[in-house]
C-alpha cells in the first residue's frame, strides 16, 4: 500500500461531502485524511484526500469519484512536486520547571505557542506529516494532554493551477 | 442512449407565474415525459392536482410504488426513453428503493420523483419523513433535493439529461412540499449547470486502430457484447461489424436481441447458464472484443481463470468499468454506436491493407471448426418431463415459437428467467426485459406493464415464476383498469425453483423453505426428497386462476402437454384484458448448462455430472 494525495475540485453544494465519503466506504477504500474548504471561486470547494491504496485500486477510486456529478476534477499530486501541509494544535503539560524546555522545542520546529497556563502550553504547528510527527515525539515525554490535527492540504508547485480550466467550465455553465 | 443525448425539443415558454407543482408538470411535459407511474400521498399531493389537467402526461395509478418503479424501467427498456415514476415521501419513497437499485445495476434511464416533507420540517423526524436522497445515494446516478421552487425546471431538465445520457441510470428528484406549493415563475428552456458531467462519447482514433489491428491479427476472437450496445442503439452497426469480420458473437443476459439469436455467427449467451459454445469460446479465445459490457461475475465465473489466453479490447461508455475486473490491453471509452461505426471503417482499412500486402488477416477458419463442433455437440436442450407432465422449458420454448420474435418478453428472476433467455429466440433489440444485475424477483409483471404502456401495439408477455408472481401480481389490477392487456405466463413449479435447484445440487436435496405450496403443518417449512408433493397435488394456494380473475384478468390453466398450443393460442386471441396462464410444470427441471458459483468457467457442466470434452489434452 502506498499513500496518494488527491486534490478534488467539487461543486460547493450541500451533500457533496456525504457523497464522497459514502463512495469511499461503499467501494471499500480507506480515507487516511480528508480536508475540505473553499477555493478562490465561490462555487467550487477543494478537497484534499489522502488514500492508502495500491495503484490499481487508486485508478478505480479516481474513476468512481469522477462519476459523481458534483465532482469537477481530480488531480493526483506528486509528493515531489507539491507542497503538503497539516496543522496541529497540541496541549502539552508544562510547569515553571519544564516550560522553558517545551518552548525550546517549539522554536526548533518553528511552531508557535498560542496559549499558556500555569501547568500547560498550547502549541500550534504546521508542516509536513513527518515534521509534525517528529515534533510530537519530542513533546511526548512532557505529557500530551490534548491533541487535534487537521487533514492534509496540498498544492502543486510552480505557476500552473489545477483550477484554471475547471473554473472556466463552471463559468460557462453558470 | 444516443437518441436521448439530444437536448429536449426547445419549446420556449414563459416567464409565466405559477406554483412549483405546476412548474413540475410543465417541466415534465417540456422534457417529453408522456407516461408517469405512481401513487399520490401527502407530500407529493400538490403535484397531483396540476397532473390531473395535463393532456400530455399520462399518469398510471399503480398499486404499490415498487410496481411504479419497475414499470418505469420496463417502459424505458422497451421504448429507449427515460422512464418516470412518482411517489410520496417516507414509505412511498422507500418502496421505490428496490426498483431504483435494480435500474442502477442494469443502467436503465429512469427519473423518480418523490415528495418530501416541508423544508422547515426536514430533519425533525416529521410524519412520513425519510432521507430518501441519503438512502438512494449509492443506488442512483445522481439525486437532487429541491427546496426552492425556482429550481424545479432546471433540476428536472438536469435529471432527464443525466438519466438518459452517458451510461444511463436512475436519478431521483426529491421535492419539498412547500416548494411545490409556493409561487414561482416557469421558463423554458433552461440552461443546465453540470460542470462535472461530461460523458465521453467519441472514441479515441488511435485506440480504434489498435483494436482493429488486434482483431485482424487474432485467430480466436469473440465479440463479447453487453447491454451497452442495446442502450446505444448500435445493433445495426454491430451486425455490420460482425459480418465484416466473420468473428463469433456472444450476447450477455443484458444484451439478448442485440445480435439475432438466429444468426449463424451467434454462439449464444455466456455465463453461469450460458451455452457451452459461448462459455467455451470465451475461455479459449485469444482476443475478447468486449463491447458495452462489464465482465460481471456471472459471466466471468472465477475471475482469475476467466479467458486466460485472451487479450482484451474493452469498449465502454463508463471509464470506471474498464479495468475494474479485468485489465484491458486496448481500452476504448465512448458510445458503443460511435465506437462500432469507427471500428467498421478501421476494419475495412485493415482488410484493404492486408490484401495489398498479401497477408491473411481476419482468418478465423480453424476457430470456427472448433466452435461448430462445440455448438453441434452441446446444444442447449432439456430433458423431457415425466409422461403426461409439462416441462417448463417446453412451455417457454413454445410461447416463443407461437408468439414470435416481434413480441416483448419480460422475465422475473430465477429458473424461468434463464429458460426464457435460452429457449426464446431474440432477434430484435428491446424485446427482452429482465433484471440482470440486481436479480429482482417480482420484476416481470410491472415491467411488462410499463413496456405495454410505452409500446401499446406490441405484444407483451411476462414469463414469470410462481414465486416472483406472488411478489408483484397486484399490478395486474393496474393493467386491467388502465387497458394495458399484457399476457402473463406463470411457470408454476410450486417452488422457488432456482434456490431449489441449488439445494438439489449443493444441499443434499434438503428443501428448506423453497416449497411454496407447503405450510408449516407439512414439513416444518421444508421437505426432504420424496416427501414433497408436486403442485398438481398440493394445496394450490393461491389459486392463480381465481386470483387473476379477481383482478379483472382472463385466466387460463394448462396442465397437460397436449393442451399447450391451444392454451397459448387462446391467450393470444384475448386482447381486451390482461391474460394470465397458470402453467403447472414439472418441479424437478433444472437449468443447464451451469457453471457452479465461484469456480472456473472451464468447469462448465452441460448437464448434471456431464463436463464437455474440449480435448483439453491436445491444448
Amino acid at each position: 500500500m502506498s499513500k496518494h494525495t488527491l486534490s478534488v475540485l467539487v461543486e460547493n453544494k450541500p451533500g457533496v461531502l456525504a457523497r464522497i465519503a459514502a463512495l469511499f466506504s461503499r467501494r471499500g477504500f480507506n480515507i487516511d485524511s480528508l480536508a475540505v474548504g473553499p477555493t478562490e471561486h465561490p462555487d467550487i470547494s477543494r478537497m484534499t484526500i489522502v488514500v492508502n491504496v495500491e495503484d490499481l485500486p487508486l485508478e478505480q477510486v479516481t474513476k468512481q469519484l469522477n462519476k459523481l456529478i458534483n465532482v469537477i476534477k481530480i488531480v493526483e499530486l506528486d509528493p515531489d512536486a507539491a507542497v503538503r501541509r497539516e496543522l496541529v494544535l497540541v496541549k502539552v503539560r508544562a510547569d515553571a520547571e519544564t516550560r522553558g524546555q517545551v518552548t525550546e522545542i517549539v522554536q526548533l520546529f518553528r511552531a508557535k505557542t498560542v496559549d499558556v497556563s500555569p501547568d500547560a502550553v498550547t502549541v500550534e504547528a504546521t508542516g509536513s506529516s513527518d515534521k509534525l510527527e517528529a515534533m510530537l515525539k519530542m513533546l511526548e515525554p512532557y505529557g500530551i494532554k490534548e491533541l487535534v490535527q487537521s487533514g492534509m492540504v496540498a498544492i502543486g508547485r510552480g505557476a500552473r493551477s489545477i483550477t484554471d480550466r475547471s473554473l472556466r467550465a463552471v463559468e460557462r455553465s453558470a | 442512449m444516443t437518441e436521448q443525448a439530444a437536448a429536449p425539443v426547445p419549446q420556449h415558454a414563459g416567464p409565466e407565474p405559477m406554483t412549483g407543482a405546476q412548474s413540475l408538470i410543465r417541466s415534465l411535459e417540456a422534457v417529453g415525459a408522456d407516461t408517469v407511474f405512481g401513487i399520490p400521498g401527502g407530500a407529493i399531493l400538490p403535484a397531483y392536482d396540476p397532473l390531473m389537467d395535463s393532456t400530455r402526461v399520462r399518469h398510471i395509478l399503480v398499486r404499490h410504488e415498487q410496481g411504479a418503479g419497475h414499470a418505469a424501467t420496463g417502459y424505458a427498456q422497451a421504448t429507449g426513453k427515460v422512464g418516470v415514476c412518482m411517489a410520496t415521501s417516507g414509505p412511498g419513497a422507500t418502496n421505490l428503493v428496490t426498483p431504483i437499485a435494480d435500474a442502477y445495476m442494469d443502467s436503465v434511464p429512469m427519473v423518480a420523483i418523490t415528495g418530501q416533507v416541508s423544508s422547515k420540517a426536514i430533519g425533525t423526524d416529521a410524519f412520513q419523513e425519510a432521507d430518501i436522497c441519503g438512502i438512494t445515494m449509492p443506488i442512483t446516478k445522481h439525486n437532487f433535493l429541491v427546496t426552492d421552487p425556482d429550481e424545479i425546471p432546471r433540476v428536472i431538465a438536469e435529471a432527464f439529461h443525466i438519466a438518459g445520457t452517458g451510461r444511463p441510470g436512475p436519478v431521483l428528484v426529491d421535492i419539498a412540499k412547500d416548494a411545490l406549493q409556493s409561487q414561482t415563475v416557469f421558463r423554458w428552456p433552461v440552461e443546465t449547470q453540470l460542470p462535472g458531467y461530461r460523458p465521453v462519447t467519441k472514441p479515441h482514433a488511435k485506440q480504434i486502430r489498435e483494436a482493429a489491428r488486434l482483431l485482424a491479427a487474432s485467430r480466436r476472437p469473440v465479440l463479447y457484447v453487453g447491454g451497452g450496445v442495446l442502450k446505444a442503439g448500435a445493433t445495426a452497426e454491430l451486425r455490420i461489424l460482425a459480418e465484416l469480420t466473420g468473428a463469433p458473437v456472444v450476447t450477455t443476459l443484458m444484451a439478448l436481441g442485440a445480435f439475432p439469436d438466429s444468426h449463424d455467427q451467434h454462439l449464444g449467451m455466456p455465463g453461469m447458464h450460458g451455452s457451452v459454445a459461448a462459455v467455451t469460446a470465451l475461455q479459449k479465445a485469444d482476443l475478447l472484443f468486449a463491447l458495452g459490457t462489464r465482465f460481471d461475475d456471472r459471466v466471468t465465473g472465477k475471475l482469475d481463470t476467466f479467458a486466460p489466453h485472451a487479450k482484451v479490447v474493452h469498449a465502454d461508455i463508463d471509464p470506471a468499468e474498464i479495468g475494474k475486473n479485468r485489465a484491458a490491453d486496448v481500452p476504448i471509452v465512448g458510445d458503443a454506436r460511435e465506437i462500432i461505426a469507427d471500428l467498421i471503417v478501421a476494419v475495412q482499412q485493415e482488410q484493404a491493407a492486408g490484401q495489398a500486402a498479401g497477408e491473411q488477416r481476419f482468418d478465423y477458419g480453424q476457430w470456427w471448426e472448433q466452435l461448430n463442433t462445440w455448438r453441434k455437440t452441446y446444444p442447449v436442450g432439456y430433458e423431457p418431463a415425466p409422461e403426461g407432465m409439462l416441462s417448463p422449458q417446453q412451455v417457454i420454448e413454445r410461447i416463443g415459437q407461437l408468439v414470435g420474435s416481434d413480441a416483448i418478453y419480460a422475465a422475473g428472476v430465477g429458473q424461468h428467467q434463464m429458460w426464457a433467455s435460452q429457449f426464446i429466440n431474440f432477434d430484435k433489440p428491446a424485446t427482452w426485459l429482465n433484471s440482470g444485475g440486481a436479480g429482482t424477483m417480482g420484476y416481470a409483471v410491472p415491467a411488462a406493464m410499463g413496456a405495454k404502456a410505452g409500446c401499446p401495439d406490441a405484444e407483451v408477455w411476462a414469463i414469470d415464476g410462481d414465486g416472483c408472481f406472488q411478489m408483484t401480481n397486484q399490478e395486474l389490477v393496474t393493467c386491467a383498469l388502465n387497458n394495458i392487456p399484457i399476457k402473463v405466463a406463470i411457470i408454476n413449479n410450486g417452488s422457488l425453483g432456482m434456490v431449489r435447484q441449488w439445494q438439489t445440487l449443493f444441499y443434499n436435496k434438503r428443501y428448506s423453505n423453497t416449497v411454496l405450496h407447503d405450510g408449516p403443518a407439512g414439513n416444518n417449512g421444508g421437505s426432504a426428497e420424496g416427501e414433497d408433493s408436486g403442485p398438481w397435488q398440493g394445496t394450490r394456494i393461491p389459486d392463480f386462476v381465481k386470483l387473476s380473475e379477481a383482478m379483472g384478468c382472463h385466466a387460463l390453466r394448462c396442465e397437460r402437454p397436449e393442451d399447450l398450443d391451444a392454451v397459448i393460442e387462446k391467450a393470444m386471441s384475448l386482447n381486451d384484458a390482461p391474460v394470465v396462464i397458470d402453467f403447472i410444470v414439472h418441479q424437478d427441471a433444472m437449468v443447464w448448462p451451469m457453471v457452479p458459483a465461484g469456480v472456473s468457467n472451464d468447469e462448465i457442466l452441460a448437464a448434471r455430472d456431464v463436463r464437455p470434452d474440449f480435448g483439453d489434452e491436445n491444448d
